[in-house]
């Protein structure tokens, strides 16, 4: 049952990659990438459970935050071409407490 | 807020010490391992060094460390994990029709709770149920694009946001005028 | 009443193996959907099925597989984690689509023309 569960997993995965190579908009891939990264933790859960071997859920845990953070950055950098206004922003409200 | 300096220094000291709570008992959880008292120390120390970082950024306060006021959201949960259900059926249902029609729409939501934290989750609330999705937040309203028209009544919104407004801890009186 | 949980914890994995494999399932049919759907907008709208009851049964079988263990309380996290941040995503997406001006498609929109007026898909 756990092994249905990991190749249905896997070939949502390979959708998400279909997408994320067919586009068409810049968008559309920030997307697939994103929802690759949910099912990729997903996965390491159930593949955690396949292998019997609980430590792959703390891998999940830690690419859970990493795929949150990298769409944030994507986004981010191709706004604004760079990754550096928030500390600006920052240092101009340094006084607020 | 108009308060005493002392009752500010406690409401200050039982932020840092709920936050500095929810470290160990984060540590507790990913550790799993309790027989060695210097990996329980460190973990302690860690835990209190994460308040104290928090403080030093001084961004201690109730959005950082919401714990006193959970049971609200705890009380808000079981209704969104509902319609969040709700419109997982429906959406699964167009995405498996041979003959998909859709009647995507882009709407503006103006009925807003009036905190932050009460928009904030209203937005995620949006998000958070498959078929809406809010798109831009702007200081009166939401913009939200829609996958089927039939998503986009203005009563339910309506209901999410009122509901999302108590559980950011917003008096319901006041906002009975704005309904609709 | 001890009789009741024994009959609990035998039918527990065939519980927790049906609620793995229909959360699977849709996540599956959420990435059916992303690849089906016909613009940007709406594929967010697929995203989203996998993103909030995929991941609710998933990790809800798995919980169920463990029992009541500290692996469980790791599983929680992770669905937790996964439910504050995922709309979050989803928004910032597609805030970034609307600001750069990606005109998302309206009106109605049909994957097969009606029999009577072919070619009608606006």
């Amino acid at each position: 049952m756990i092994f249905t569960a990991a190749l249905l997993l896997m070939a949502g995965m390979t959708l998400m990659l279909v997408r994320l190579l067919r586009g068409p908009e810049l968008y559309d891939r920030v997307l697939a990438v994103n929802s690759f990264g949910t099912k990729t933790v997903l996965f390491l859960c159930v593949f955690a459970f396949l292998i019997g071997r609980p430590d792959a859920v703390d891998i999940a845990l830690l690419y859970a935050l990493m795929n949150f953070i990298a769409t944030i950055a994507i986004l981010k950098f191709f706004r604004y071409r760079t990754l550096d206004i928030a500390l600006s922003k920052m240092q101009r409200r340094g006084d607020h407490t | 807020m108009n308060v005493s300096n002392e009752s500010r220094i406690g409401v200050f000291m039982g932020y840092a010490l709920s936050l500095t709570t929810a470290m160990a008992v984060l540590w507790l959880v990913l550790s799993g391992h309790y027989d060695s008292t210097l990996l329980l120390g460190l973990g302690a120390g860690s835990a209190v060094f994460a308040s104290f970082m928090a403080w030093r950024l001084h961004i201690l306060d109730v959005e950082t460390s919401p714990y006193h006021r959970l049971w609200r959201f705890v009380l808000y949960w079981p209704w969104l994990l509902m319609e969040v259900i709700k419109t997982n059926i429906t959406v699964i249902r167009t995405i498996l029709s041979p003959d998909m029609v859709l009647t995507p729409r882009m709407v503006r939501v103006k009925t807003l709770p009036d905190t932050d934290m009460g928009r904030a989750l209203f937005a995620n609330s949006i998000t958070l149920t498959p078929g809406t999705v809010s798109v831009d937040l702007d200081s009166d309203e939401i913009i939200v694009h829609a996958l089927l028209k039939e998503m986009t009544d203005k009563a339910g919104f309506a209901d999410m946001a009122a509901r999302s407004a108590r559980a950011s801890g917003e008096k319901p009186a006041d906002k009975a005028g704005g309904m609709k | 009443m001890s009789e009741f949980l024994q009959a609990l914890d035998i039918i527990r994995p065939y519980v927790a193996g049906a609620v793995l494999i229909l959360g699977a399932v849709i996540v599956f049919l959420g990435a059916s959907g992303v690849l089906r759907l016909p613009d940007f907008y709406s594929r967010l709208h697929a995203a989203g099925v996998t993103d909030t009851l995929g991941t609710l049964l998933v990790l809800l079988g798995l919980i169920l597989f463990s029992g009541f263990t500290l692996l469980s309380a790791k599983l929680a996290l992770v669905g937790m984690f996964l439910l504050l941040t995922s709309p979050t995503a989803t928004h910032a997406v597609a805030n970034a689509a609307h600001k750069s001006g990606l005109k998302p498609l309206l009106g109605t929109w049909r994957s097969q023309p009606p029999k009577d007026e072919p070619g009608n898909n606006t």
